[in-house]
């Protein structure tokens, strides 16, 4: 049904229509809209037969998923930044299990300096918990993408993270068609768990596992996982069928054919190199992009495929590992031949800083031109990062970075009478 | 035996506790032999361990009352790791280990699940050590006792954290000895705090039952749970188990250094509901709690070779807490 609503509401309506038995949740900006809207659903009869938990704390919030999902219920919740960072050890934990569980990440930079807007630092720190993580572009697809995760969640016995941008999408209100009950009853089946806590079938779920066998079981994790490549296109295209349009998949690509240049990025930046792409392809200079809609389990191959030519690649990230440059860059250089010669990371984005066309445009010619260095900050305020190396260079006790940054910009605000440039 | 007699558990002059004087359907569920053996042998606890004796007859208990519709949530521990090696389990009930600190979160997991889907005839219990409980997943048992989640949680306490190597936790008790807290310099072993009481604490969310027990009777810790299990929210039993490995004591002196820290004061037996305390039990022949702490290496700073106090001051101290017990819980009343 078409609607014009904000993503977060979109999210919630669909998570609703797969009829969660549990949802827990506790307040983290800004995912809080989507839980909100379910309790609401559930308090008002709207979602019957579900439990809403309010617990005291992220951590807790995925151990009820934990035991809610090992006792047979289709179990969602949602956090973000350092709440998924609270929660890593049950991150982990909900993975090996092999429970199926899905949750919204709402992605959101990771402090300290605490900041509450948009990057893709949090789902990078969970790059390797065993979740399969989904990256949503717009909020149609954010929407669409829970209705799969619950199902490919349950299909492969592993947990789901649909990631979706912070306020950029979660508090966008836009265009949505929202699946309705009857699509989803079309598209998923009940949940049969392959595990349950059952009294009349009693197993041990959870049990030490040493190194005679502790490799073997994380292997099978790994196995999941590649197969879980195979369902996530075969889902998204079951999904396509009973909705009447595409979503979801391994890989988004847009206008890479005979592309001399291939922007890649995950989430809602591709709108807006969209945008460039087809702004440089009037030019006649031949750009291309890859949306990855599946970070984890990474699509080597669809990659390959996709990156296979000669082109030269420019992966856009929202989030960097300290002292060494892109994660996402990373796994596009295990992907294709040759591939770090023709690869140029840009950091941007950080902390909800907006990636702007005029922006993405420098950084496209730079990089058509051959004039991009391996790794660059777009935007990057080189004043102010020299001011205070200088400053840390002159004085033992300088004092906190964060602090001495907001003093040094609102004295150059106070000084051109504006804000950042 | 003839109706109405009253049931002492105890035989005049000694301190055995036995079921062959009782009628059949007033011994004890691990006495049965069609009991569940929810927690069977063949684990891996160490000789005499107080936690392995005290979760069977919590387990088997909790299984009779709920005529075998049970699920059991365990936290990291000595209690998982004896019970589940690698590819062997002692564990006859569906039972779910997840984390150290969430056994509390998971338990309102699965009782969230069995309400949704109808099943209110299957109840939750969740089970950890003192570690798991009064530290790393106090905040999740907080929670759990917050919104009166239908959750048996039974804390074994053995008073430190046994299972990395005896390292202290809220739980331990003053001056005692652990790999974290030395017996040197001039406050040798834990240092007096203000103390970190878990029962009190539950009371303190007006849940509706809170119990404690220690593994030298029984009779009482079944009839504990028996009790908890008619009733519905969130229910806390504490239970103290001796560890012969992190006490330094003899395997063979589990259930007597039980039963000294209930006559000594030291450890108070008592039930409480919806915060109020209602009922204690009485010491039977109060002892000095030197006669507690003798037995145990954790405190052997505390005497010289041949047995005598070296440190009056602490003893004195460690009395003083026995006697606030005694008098806060009404310790030496006179059995009824």
């Amino acid at each position: 049904m078409l609607r014009q609503i904000e993503g977060s509401q979109a999210v919630a309506r669909v998570v609703a229509a797969c009829r969660p038995q549990v949802v827990c949740a506790y307040p983290i900006t800004p995912q809080t809209h989507i839980v909100e809207a379910i309790g609401a659903m559930v308090k008002s009869g709207e979602l019957p037969g579900c439990r809403f938990i309010n617990v005291e704390s992220e951590f807790s919030a995925l151990s009820v998923a934990i035991g809610a999902s090992a006792t047979g219920a289709r179990a969602y919740t949602a956090t973000a930044s350092q709440g998924l960072l609270f929660m890593m050890e049950a991150l982990y934990n909900a993975a090996g299990l092999g429970l199926p569980i899905v949750m919204t990440l709402a992605n959101r930079a990771v402090g300290a300096p605490i900041n509450i807007w948009n990057d893709h630092s949090d789902a990078m720190a969970a790059r390797d918990a065993g979740w399969i993580q989904l990256f949503a572009e717009s909020n149609q697809e954010a929407a669409d993408l829970h209705a799969q995760a619950f199902r490919l969640a349950e299909e492969v016995s592993l947990p789901v993270m649909v990631c979706m941008d912070g306020f950029v999408l979660t508090h966008a209100v836009e265009r949505v068609d929202v699946v309705t009950r009857e699509q989803i009853d079309a598209f998923l089946p009940p949940y049969e768990p392959r595990q349950v806590l059952d009294p009349s079938a009693p197993v041990t779920i959870g049990a030490m596992v040493g190194p005679e066998a502790f490799e073997e079981v994380r292997y099978l994790d790994h196995a999941r996982h590649l197969d879980a490549l195979g369902s996530i296109e075969a889902i998204a295209e079951e999904f396509a069928e009973v909705v009447g349009r595409p979503c979801g998949g391994l890989l988004s690509p847009y206008r890479t054919q005979d592309a001399e240049l291939i922007v890649v990025a995950l989430g809602s930046v591709l709108g807006t190199i969209h945008e460039v792409v087809d702004e440089a392809r009037d030019r006649g200079a031949r750009v291309g992009a890859l949306g990855i809609t599946t970070f984890r389990p990474f699509p080597l191959d669809a990659v390959r495929d996709a990156l296979g030519g000669d082109a030269r690649l420019l992966v856009v990230e929202k989030a960097f590992s300290s002292g060494f440059g892109g994660v996402l860059s990373t796994d596009i250089a295990m992907a294709v031949e040759g591939a770090p010669s023709r690869i140029s990371t840009v950091v941007g984005g950080l902390g909800g800083r907006a990636i702007t066309e005029t922006s993405l445009r420098r950084v496209i010619d730079d990089a058509l031109e051959g004039r991009l260095e391996r790794l660059e900050f777009l935007d990057l305020d080189r004043g102010a990062v020299e001011a205070e190396l200088a400053r840390m260079a002159a004085n033992r006790r300088s004092g906190p970075v964060a602090e001495n940054m907001l003093r040094s910009l609102s004295a150059s605000a106070r000084r051109t009478g504006g804000g950042r440039p | 035996m003839t109706p109405g007699q009253p049931v002492r558990f105890f035989q005049v002059g000694s301190f055995a506790a036995g079921n062959r004087l009782l009628a059949p359907e007033m011994r004890t569920v691990q006495s049965d032999a069609t009991r569940a053996n929810s927690l069977t042998s063949g684990h891996r606890a160490c000789q005499g361990c107080g936690e392995a004796l005290g979760a069977r007859y919590v387990l088997d208990t909790a299984m009779r009352a709920t005529g075998g519709r049970l699920i059991a949530v365990n936290a990291t521990g000595c209690l998982e790791v004896f019970t589940t090696p690698y590819p062997e389990t002692s564990w006859r009930v569906p039972w779910l280990h997840s984390l150290f600190a969430n056994a509390a979160s998971v338990a309102t997991g699965v009782a969230a699940t069995l309400d949704a889907q109808g099943r209110n005839e299957v109840r939750v219990l969740a089970q950890a050590g003192d570690g798991g409980t009064v530290d790393i997943g106090f905040a999740a048992l907080s929670g759990l006792f917050e919104r009166n989640d239908d959750v048996l949680y039974v804390c074994y306490d053995n008073q430190a954290y046994m299972n990395t190597g005896v390292q202290r936790s809220g739980a331990t008790p003053p001056a005692a000895r652990t790999a974290t807290t030395e017996a040197l310099g001039p406050e040798p072993g834990n240092p007096f705090g203000q103390g970190k009481n878990l029962p009190l604490i539950a009371m303190a969310h007006n849940i509706p039952y809170v119990a404690t027990a220690t593994v030298a009777e029984l009779h009482d810790l079944e009839a504990k749970v028996l009790k908890a299990m008619t009733m519905h929210g969130a229910r806390y039993l504490h239970v103290l188990v001796p560890c012969p490995l992190g006490w330094g004591s003899a395997p063979a002196a589990t259930i007597e250094l039980a039963r000294l820290a209930k006559e000594s004061g030291l450890f108070a037996v008592f039930e409480a509901e919806r915060g109020e305390v209602t009922a204690s039990s009485s010491i039977r022949h109060q002892v000095p709690v030197e006669a507690y702490l003798r037995p145990q290496s954790r405190y052997r700073h505390l005497f010289d070779d041949t047995g005598a106090v070296l440190r009056p001051d602490i003893v004195g101290r460690l009395q003083a807490l026995a006697d606030a017990n005694i008098a806060r819980f009404d310790l030496l009343k006179s059995a009824s």
